[in-house]
This record gives structure tokens, C-alpha cells and sequence, in this order.
């Protein structure tokens, strides 16, 4: 070719180094101004609720499968584990206790967070990355209506709606599960499995705690999926590579979230 | 051309980087009432140029009035109100997948207006009987033809009744039929309505059947104007290779390049 090879050597890695960093900090500041953007912009998806229900249908209703068979087989599976455990130490009946604090801590927040990364984000991605390479949003644009209230509002604040309550369901199937195996299946005294459980779960400790990391990572998947799809390349690649983007960067940020929601929340002790 | 033009374009230069323009010193302006259209071929500017006058670009100079109103000094706010005089038909259509083709032409007036249901309902079927299409309103995008899309985008366009139209190559990828049907509509609904319409194309025969004007844009400048049968008969090479389709002429069949026996040589040393 006519262009002169790029140099190589230490000196070309830094700057590219450099450059790849500047290029990373640059879109988090885009990605920021652009979830504040969206908020100020909410005013569409809040008084028009019917745009956002519509959407807590597609992210939230439609997740439910996934979310309820996953949740059942977690809890089923925590329940075997559990009481193997547990037995050893003479206390099988605390099993209610351990399969409900480990779903409404943990894993109902996280493991709902990242399927619905991966059913709803993707989803929402996807859907808007594809609606900018088909000129459906410069459309609206040219129709003077904002894209950013009339498509991308009503679908973050629906994901925000629509985790909470997936972790929830996620967290009651899954003990519905526990109880499955450690009472049905391997005898667990069931009045010691539920008032074990109702004694040692604290409302704000345990559930009010669950309830904010669900709420925060409902954010943190919504916001990437958004911003990802507004801000996807409008090709079939682009659109491709956003999705992808979405799922991995969205499960990265749930798994951190959690190390540091966890850290605020519970060291120290209950109630400290 | 009459006074009090609906769009006036004056020495308008842009680029995307300061290095390479891709509109240079351009002028245009288009009265009340025609169709026009902007012709050149394929990266010539010319969707830029109706970019800048759908407020979408700014104008690096120059100045850009649109509907009497200095397109370039307008805020988000203006160019929304600007834009709800304006419609656009884009180059595939761009209907709302999500949507029926009623839902898509309804958009407007239920995002704009106030208007009861039952108006609401009459008027989209107004609408898509003027673009002949009454009897699809029920159907979803993905089950029409191209030509049937871009006729429903069409009606979309029009459903509050824009004084300016911009069509974005409306021809392209179209059959025969489909495309002398959108040609014909484009006229007829610019007269019956009292619009005015800018037509962006490549298409020399079905733009010079409809339009009033052309302009022809090459390399981000204004290279020749007149009505159709002016530019039929002109001498302008450019023109001439233009309208009759020519592989070479002013506008070289080779992208620029450095020279072939130095390229070649070049890749034998690789």
C-alpha cells in the first residue's frame, strides 16, 4: 500500500494505550451525560405510563419464564447443598434460614440481574441499536418528537420497575425450591424450615437490602442497555457488538456493584 | 425563480472536518409551490445539504433560512417547531417497526395534537387512501412490499399536512410500478396540497418527469441549475455525462489513487 507502515515500538504502544483509555474515560462521560439526559427527559414515560407498561411487558413479563425456572432450580439445588452442609453440624433444620438469606441477600438480586442482562438488556439493545440503523429514530427526530423520551425513557424506567420484582420472584421461587428438596424430598422439619426462616430474616437488614441492590442493578443493566443501542454503530456489526457490550459490561458492573453494595451494607453486623 | 422563496440557501460551506469540505459555497432557492430536486451522484453532498436544511447539520458558513427562519441560529426547541412544518420520507421508508401502518401514520397526531380518537382514526384513513393504501391499514410493516412502505411513510409524512417536503432518494430500490406510483404521488400530492418539495435523487429520468428545477451538486458545489428540458439540451459536460449515464468524463470512473506502476510495485515488495 501507498501509506507508510504505522511506526512500532514501545513509544507507538503507549500512545496507543493512551489513546484506547482517553477513548474509554471520553464514553463514560457520554454514557453519563446521557443517563442524565434521559432522566431530565422522563416526563413522557412517567405521565404517559401506558409507553412504559408496554415495556415492563417486553423487558419485565416476558423475562418471567427464565427468572422462575432459574429461581426454582438455584433454590433446589442451595437446598441440596445446604443441608449437606448444614447436617454436618447438627443443624439441618436451619436450612429455611440459609436458602432465604442466600437468595434474598445474593443470589436473587445478582443471578436475576444477569439473566435479565442477558433476556432484557440484550433485548433492549438490540431493539434500539436496529431502530437507529433503520432511520426509525432520525424518523422520529424529523417528526419533532424526542427519542430519547418516547423510546429510550419508557424502556430504562420499565427495567427499573421490572428487576426488583424479577429478584423477587427469583428469591420466592427459589425458596420454594429450598423447601422442595429440604422438606418434601429429604424431611427437613417444615415447621423448624419457616419459623427458623421468619425469625432470623430481617426486614431491613435482609429484604430491604436485597430490594435496593435489585433497584441498583435494574439501573446499571437499563442504562447500559440503552445507552449501548442509542449509541450502537447503525450496522448489522454494530448493532451486533453493542449487544454483546451490553451483556458483558452489564454482568462486570452487577458482579461490582454487589462486592461494593455488600461491603456498605453488611460488614460490621446486622443492625450496626 | 419567484421571491419570498421557502428555502434559501447562501454560500453554505460544511464539513466534517476542516480539511475536506463536503459542501462548498453552495446557494440555492426554491420557491413556493414547486418540487425541486438536488441531483449528483452518490457522496456528493447532496444529503448533506438537506440535512443542513432539516436542521440536522449546522452550516459551517453561510446561511441556511428555512420557512423564513435562520435554520443555524435555532436552539433543539426551534428545530423541533421548525420540523413540525416539515416532513421527510427517508430513502427505505424508516416506518416504526413496533407500529401497524395506522399506528405509524397516527403517530404524529397523537404525539402533536389533542385530537379525538375518531378524528384521529378518519384522517389516517385520509391519508392512506390518498396514498391508495386504506385497505393495509391493519397490516405491520414487515408485511409490505418496499413500494407499499414507502407509500405508507409517504402518508406518515404528510399526516399534519407539512408546507415543506423533503424526500431523501425516494426511487431507490423500487420496481417500475412502485416507482412511477411514488413519482406520480410525490407530484400530485405537492400540487393538491399547495406543498413545496425538495426531491434528493439519482434518478434522472423520474426526477426530470415531476420536477420544476434541478440543481446539480458535484464535489459539494452547485455545478448547474435550470428547469429539465434547459439541462436536457445544455452543453455542460458534467450534465451531459450525468443524465446520459456515462462511465467517464468530469467525474472520473477511478477513485483518486497514487500511480498504478508505483502501487503495483509497491505490493511486490510486501
Amino acid at each position: 500500500m501507498s501509506e507508510p507502515m504505522p511506526p512500532a515500538g514501545p513509544r507507538h504502544w503507549v500512545e496507543n494505550l493512551g489513546h484506547h483509555i482517553t477513548s474509554k474515560i471520553w464514553r463514560l462521560g457520554f454514557a453519563a451525560r446521557f443517563f442524565f439526559y434521559v432522566l431530565l427527559h422522563s416526563g413522557t414515560a412517567l405521565r404517559r405510563f401506558g409507553l412504559t407498561i408496554r415495556e415492563i411487558y417486553f423487558a419485565g413479563v416476558l423475562s418471567m419464564i427464565i427468572i422462575l425456572v432459574s429461581g426454582l432450580f438455584v433454590g433446589m439445588v442451595l437446598g441440596l447443598q445446604g443441608y449437606d452442609t448444614l447436617q454436618r453440624y447438627g443443624s439441618g433444620e436451619a436450612l429455611g434460614v440459609l436458602v432465604a438469606l442466600s437468595l434474598v441477600r445474593e443470589l436473587g438480586p445478582v443471578v436475576a440481574g444477569l439473566l435479565f442482562a442477558s433476556r432484557a438488556g440484550s433485548a433492549i439493545t438490540a431493539e434500539i441499536g436496529l431502530m437507529k440503523a433503520t432511520e426509525q429514530i432520525a424518523a422520529m427526530e424529523m417528526m419533532a418528537v424526542d427519542p430519547i423520551a418516547r423510546v429510550v425513557a419508557p424502556r430504562f424506567w420499565a427495567g427499573v420497575i421490572s428487576m426488583p420484582l424479577l429478584a423477587a420472584l427469583f428469591s420466592a421461587m427459589g425458596i420454594f425450591g429450598g423447601y422442595l428438596i429440604g422438606v418434601r424430598l429429604i424431611g427437613v422439619d417444615e415447621g423448624a424450615f419457616w419459623s427458623q426462616m421468619q425469625a432470623s430474616v430481617d426486614v431491613r437488614n435482609d429484604i430491604l437490602n436485597g430490594v435496593i441492590k435489585s433497584v441498583v442493578f435494574g439501573v446499571a443493566v437499563t442504562w447500559i442497555a440503552v445507552f449501548e443501542g442509542y449509541d450502537a454503530t447503525p450496522t448489522a456489526e454494530g448493532v451486533s457488538g453493542a449487544t454483546t457490550r451490553t451483556v458483558v459490561t452489564s454482568s462486570l458492573a452487577i458482579l461490582a456493584l454487589d462486592f461494593v453494595l455488600t461491603a456498605l451494607m453488611f460488614t460490621g453486623g446486622n443492625g450496626q | 425563480m419567484a421571491t419570498a422563496p421557502i428555502v434559501e440557501i447562501e454560500k453554505v460551506s460544511f464539513g466534517y472536518d476542516a480539511a475536506r469540505l463536503v459542501l462548498s459555497d453552495v446557494s440555492l432557492r426554491i420557491a413556493p409551490g414547486s418540487v425541486v430536486g438536488i441531483m449528483g451522484q452518490s457522496g456528493c453532498g447532496k444529503t448533506t445539504l438537506l440535512r443542513i436544511i432539516a436542521g440536522w447539520l449546522r452550516a459551517g458558513a453561510g446561511a441556511a433560512r428555512v420557512l423564513g427562519t435562520e435554520v443555524s441560529g435555532l436552539d433543539a426547541k426551534g428545530i423541533f417547531a421548525l420540523r413540525r412544518k416539515m416532513g421527510m420520507l427517508f430513502q427505505f421508508g424508516a416506518l416504526f417497526t413496533d407500529m401497524t401502518v395506522f399506528d405509524n401514520v397516527a403517530f404524529q397526531m397523537r404525539e402533536h395534537t389533542d385530537l379525538p380518537a375518531d378524528l384521529v382514526n378518519d384522517l389516517v384513513l385520509m391519508k392512506l387512501e390518498a396514498v391508495g393504501l386504506r385497505g393495509a391499514a391493519r397490516l405491520m410493516p414487515s408485511e409490505l412490499s418496499g413500494g407499499m412502505a414507502r407509500r405508507v411513510a409517504l402518508a406518515r409524512a404528510m399526516a399534519l399536512d407539512p408546507q415543506l417536503m423533503l424526500y431523501d432518494e425516494p426511487f431507490t430500490g423500487l420496481d417500475p410500478i412502485s416507482l412511477g406510483v411514488i413519482a406520480r404521488l410525490v407530484r400530485t400530492l405537492n400540487d393538491s396540497l399547495g406543498q413545496t418539495s425538495i426531491v434528493v435523487s439519482h434518478d434522472v429520468e423520474e426526477c426530470f418527469a415531476i420536477v420544476d428545477y434541478v440543481y446539480f451538486v458535484s464535489a459539494g458545489r452547485v455545478v448547474a441549475e435550470g428547469t429539465p428540458q434547459e439541462l436536457r439540451r445544455a452543453d455542460t459536460p458534467f450534465v451531459q455525462q450525468f443524465v446520459r449515464g456515462e462511465t467517464d468524463g468530469p467525474i472520473p470512473f477511478h477513485y483518486p489513487a497514487p500511480a498504478y506502476e508505483a502501487d503495483l510495485a509497491a505490493a511486490a515488495h510486501v
